[in-house]
């Protein structure tokens, strides 16, 4: 058995075992026993604590599978999917809809952030063109990136009432709080399109290990690539955006996390990123929901609190290895 | 032709490439070497004109198909992931490999093209921990693991040792006798001249000279496309070697 496959075996593992973890903690501990459909319980478990594990393990898998998609198209240890601003303006369309109170249906937020997440990806191929280039592609992300940003801040500044700027602000840190099934469907498709794209990747992205002359001369289509990171990524990143706010870093830490295993080839980082995002996600819901806190700390917050060290870290071991 | 930033950087360029042989591109800085070896490999496409491949214009193959054909080693050629020795050769059979992993014949082909270039000890360390003269013949074994019809190198032997050097235009001469075309873009003029079938000598983008080496590498050619005087001898074992000097002025 070699060490991917035996990574991917234990990382399946350890997410069935913090899957029911997950069914069981919480506010209220739900044991076993009481998993049986007359137990008064079980509504907890079958309306919230399901759906939201579910989503739990799609969004951070998505996260994952995509940073290492990232990191490899960009060949930069340090890209995360927010890269190119789909996250931003995904986040936006969302915003958008709390600032103008759009929210009477539990579809109308997320289908305005995957308005957003669309609208950003098809400003980004108009600004790309057919260059292919990854320098274009990288600064046209960090411009709508920040065009995205500031906007959600406009947003946020002029928001008609206290209310809305609150409802804004808690949205944006991202959470898998109060989710329902009708989220899971919503994200499911488009997580699944948007992975299946991006494992289509694996072997040209190993093949522009070599650089882009060395790739292209080896028969890569860097516009095919292209086409299929951005879809991809956007689709993933817009569809976990759209259903759990903004929740950074996952995509960052986790292509770190799984190299020591796998080895530094791209390809080899894709499945590996997808399981251990699935993993942390779903680890870092479990904690934020059992901790003893008022109201329950944002699943957003958890993260960047994990990924601003972990960040450190690494850039600490790079100045290190440049030394 | 073809022109990069209002500058004709090829031009009037006409020339057959024979298989089974090695052609030297020589030429001063600027010459256009380099953009010559990505007009044929595919990287560019000229304004004006067409390459043939066997007699078929470049652009009626898919990338794939011309990658099957023509491998190419880049100048100075980078691998941003740290990723071991067999995996890095095994991505020159991404023009060959079957939708689902890898074949025998894929694995014969890079264990041959390690065995040509003498890397396969090296098979399971990380590109990082080898030196300057091994990584690059890991690269070339990288591109003779696709077996191509013809084998395009930019400046192959840049960084290496003198010894190193010699190998690596040795392995080259190899890969000609299964009959697979050999185009390199060299700076020494002593590498080209024990090395080539053929010279093909560019300056400003335009076609010099063409022909046996030594028939091309004359003291008046030298002088006038390098600008430069020379002196060409052959050693008690019959090498041929060119001094250069400055120019009296």
């Amino acid at each position: 058995m070699n060490r991917s496959l035996r990574l991917n075996l234990a990382l399946v593992a350890c997410i069935a075992v913090t899957f029911l973890l997950s069914l069981m903690a919480g506010k209220v501990w739900i044991p076993l026993d009481a998993w049986v459909a007359g137990d008064p319980r079980w509504p907890i478990i079958a309306e919230l604590r399901m759906p939201r594990t579910v989503l739990a393990i799609l969004v951070g898998g998505a996260l994952g599978v995509s940073g290492a998609a990232m990191q490899g198209y960009l060949r930069n240890p340090l890209a995360d999917p927010g890269l190119f601003g789909v996250s931003s303006g995904a986040a936006l369309g969302a915003v958008i809809s709390l600032y103008f109170g759009y929210t009477a249906s539990a579809w109308l937020l997320p289908a305005f952030a995957l308005t957003g997440a669309g609208l950003t990806m098809a400003i980004l191929a108009l600004l790309v063109g057919r260059s292919g280039s990854m320098i274009v592609f990288t600064l046209a992300g960090v411009i709508l990136s920040s065009v995205a940003g500031s906007m959600t801040a406009l947003a946020i500044s002029l928001a008609p009432t206290p209310f809305a700027t609150s409802q804004i602000v808690t949205w944006l840190m991202g959470a898998l709080t109060d989710r329902s099934w009708d989220d899971v469907w919503l994200a499911l498709p488009l997580l699944a399109l948007g992975g299946t794209l991006l494992a289509l990747t694996g072997r040209t992205l190993d093949a522009l290990t070599l650089g882009e002359s060395a790739a292209r001369s080896m028969g890569v289509d860097p516009l095919r690539l292209q086409l299929l990171i951005v879809v991809g990524v956007a689709l993933c990143v817009g569809a976990s955006v759209a259903t759990a706010g903004i929740i950074g870093f996952v995509g960052l830490i986790v292509p770190h996390l799984v190299r020591p295993f796998v080895g530094n080839r791209p390809s080899a980082v894709l499945l590996p990123s997808a399981l251990a995002g699935a993993l942390l996600l779903l680890l870092g819901d479990c904690v934020v929901r059992a901790m003893p806190t008022v109201s329950e700390l944002r699943l957003g917050i958890a993260m960047s609190m994990l990924g601003g060290p972990f960040f450190l870290f690494l850039l600490l071991r790079m100045r290190r290895g440049l030394a | 032709m073809l022109t990069l930033g209002g500058r004709r950087v090829l031009d009037a360029i006409s020339t057959t490439f024979t298989p089974g042989r090695v052609t030297a591109v020589l030429g001063p800085n600027g010459a256009g070497k380099s953009t010559l070896l990505s007009c044929l490999a595919g990287l560019r496409t000229p304004d004006e004109g067409r390459v043939l491949v066997d007699g078929q214009p470049r652009s009626a193959l898919s990338m794939r198909d011309l990658a099957r054909q023509i491998g190419l080693l880049p100048q100075g050629a980078d691998v941003h992931w740290d990723v071991d020795v067999a995996t890095l050769v095994a991505l020159g059979r991404y023009p060959h490999r079957a939708r689902w992993g890898e074949t025998e014949a894929d694995g014969a082909a890079v264990a041959r093209a390690m065995a040509a270039t003498d890397v396969t000890q090296f098979a399971t360390r990380p590109m990082t921990a080898l030196s300057g003269g091994e990584r690059a013949r890991v690269l070339l074994a990288r591109v003779l693991a696709g077996e191509p019809q013809w084998l395009l190198a930019d400046e192959p032997l840049a960084n290496l040792d003198p010894a190193h050097q010699l190998g690596t235009l040795e392995c080259l001469r190899e890969v000609t006798r299964s009959g697979a075309g050999v185009i390199l873009v060299l700076h020494d003029l002593n590498h080209a001249i024990r090395v080539a079938d053929e010279v093909l000598l560019l300056c400003d983008g335009r076609i010099i000279a063409q022909g046996a080496p030594e028939d091309v590498l004359t003291p008046q050619r030298i002088a006038e496309t390098y600008g430069v005087s020379s002196h060409i001898g052959t050693t008690p074992d019959g090498v041929r070697f060119i001094v250069t000097s400055q120019m009296a002025r």
